[in-house]
């Protein structure tokens, strides 16, 4: 399990997040909303220990993430796999190459194997044939969906998942939903994804949670979270400008 | 009396931010050093580096350093023509070109051609979370960028160093034999009277340490990119500015420590 327990996290003057507590269940997928510029991203990255907290404790299975060393840091990242907003492969490297990338970082595997496995997640991700292209010819619903066959090479136990909606048509926004929601289940994933797009949180969320000024106001559910009458939870849901929420 | 106050304010923070990024240079080449020797050697990636490095920047130091030869045998024989001493412009070429002009001028144009690259490279992933992608997947982006960049520079940089001072040199032959028409005989013999190995041996020298300069610094620039293109295009123009300026200051102090 995942525990964030008390974080606070300022940039200059700027509180991000004050205070933040949330548990992510195993084997589920957690989808966190907010506001744009809200927080969500930073959340994210100190799940996996790209920024540490000002002050308190991100949890996996009970271990600290603020307080390990690079070395003890980089093993419990092998658990983990990520999917960024724009994809983030490596431009210099083909497909195929940004796949097995991991696999040749940390497994010793011959490469006739690393290709095997490759080959099996991009047809997972319905990619099947294109390790040979750069990732410059690939559209951008192409590039998640390789985003995701990089993130789930190593079979990692959490995947956590940056807007992965963001910028599509609402064909590929639905695809990419489906294959959330099979990845995690076929991998028996915990996923923890960050979104605006309400249709989609609904689709694929066990577990919704709303970051609000720094701090989880709302945790449940999808039916928990339809049913909330929290101002800001109904505003943000109906997406009306009249509420709580100010826009700046 | 405030408006010097707010100067010495103004200069003396420009003096600590200027400190304080050396410091974080010094430190970036410390854990180069150390990734260096631990295992893997990405040897694909430094090869890789070296050819945009080296091989892709024969181009420009040969046209550089050929003309940088021709000018100052052009420049030196009206200088020595006043003293009846035209016999010492090959001499005077060959010494310029090893000691001084082949090595900084080739730093010089592989700061502009690749120290730029690296950096607009590196702030490229940098700005579109390929670094950050690293990390999450457990890989040292010192180790997989920037070791590689920085082996290739050290070890490019003279080479390309011997290629523009044999050019330098066959620039200046071409311009003082055949078209001032200064004895080939006297022109060659004053050449290997007057230029020792050692002059080469210490511009190749230098050649490396401007290597270790560009790149590092084209790589720190890069990597610490923050914003979008406009934070890319800055990193780019800093690191140009940056490590050519301290090319030509480490020139002198390493000048004053060799010769």
């Amino acid at each position: 399990m995942i525990r964030l327990v008390d974080i606070h996290k300022s940039f200059g003057k700027q509180k991000v997040l004050d205070g933040l507590n949330l548990d992510i269940e195993d084997g589920k997928t957690t989808v966190i909303i907010g506001r744009s510029g809200g927080g969500k991203s930073v959340l994210l990255k100190h799940i996996i220990g790209l920024m540490k907290p000002d002050s308190g404790q991100v949890l996996v299975d009970g271990v600290d993430m603020t307080r390990l060393n690079d070395r003890d840091l980089n093993e419990i990242r092998k658990r983990f796999g990520m999917l960024f907003q724009e994809a983030a492969l490596f431009d210099s490297m083909t497909v195929g190459e940004n796949v097995a990338f991991p696999l040749r970082e940390h497994g010793k595997m011959k490469e006739e194997e690393i290709w095997q496995i490759v080959a099996d997640r991009l047809r997972s991700v319905g990619l099947s044939g294109v390790e040979e292209k750069m990732p410059s010819e690939l559209s951008g619903g192409m590039k998640k969906r390789v985003g995701l066959a990089r993130a789930i090479a190593m079979r990692p136990e959490i995947v956590l998942f940056d807007e992965p909606t963001t910028g599509l048509d609402p064909v590929m926004t639905e695809a990419i939903n489906q294959l959330i929601m099979d990845t995690q289940k076929n991998f028996n994933l915990t996923c923890v994804v960050i979104s605006h797009d309400i249709e989609s949180i609904f689709r694929i969320g066990h577990r919704i949670a709303m970051l609000y000024e720094g701090k989880i106001i709302e945790h449940g559910t999808p039916e928990e979270i339809r049913a909330s009458i929290d101002p800001v939870m109904v505003q943000f849901l109906s997406g009306s400008v009249e509420g709580p929420i100010v826009i700046m | 009396m405030k408006r010097i106050s707010a100067a010495a304010d103004q200069l003396g923070r420009a003096m600590m931010a200027a400190v304080e990024e050396m410091g974080k240079i010094l430190l970036l080449f410390l854990s180069v050093v150390a990734w260096t020797f631990r295992p893997p050697l990405k040897a694909r990636n430094i090869l890789k580096q070296m050819e945009f490095v080296g091989v892709k920047s024969i181009f420009v130091v040969v046209l550089t350093g050929t003309f940088t030869g021709m000018v100052m045998a052009l420049q030196g024989y009206h200088g020595f023509r006043m003293f009846s001493a035209e016999s010492l412009v090959g001499s005077t070429v060959a010494l310029g070109m090893t000691r001084e002009l082949g090595p900084v001028l080739t730093s010089l144009m592989v700061t502009a051609r690749a120290g730029s690259a690296m950096a607009a490279e590196l702030g490229t992933m940098r700005v579109t979370e390929q670094i950050d992608a690293l990390y999450v997947m457990a890989a040292n982006p010192v180790k997989h960028l920037i070791v590689p960049r920085v082996i290739a520079s050290v070890l490019m940089l003279p080479l390309l160093t011997v290629v523009s001072d044999f050019m330098g040199i066959l620039g200046g032959y071409f311009v003082g034999v055949h078209l001032l028409h200064i004895n080939e005989g006297i022109f060659v013999k004053n050449i290997t009277k007057l230029v020792d190995l050692d002059d080469l041996y210490n511009g190749l020298i230098k050649a490396a340490c401007f290597g270790l300069i560009l790149s590092l610094i084209g790589c720190y620039k890069g990597f610490n990119t923050r914003g979008g293109a406009e934070g890319v295009g800055k990193a780019t123009t800093e690191a140009v500015v940056f490590a050519s300026i301290t090319i030509l200051i480490s020139d002198y102090f390493l000048t004053a420590i060799m010769f």
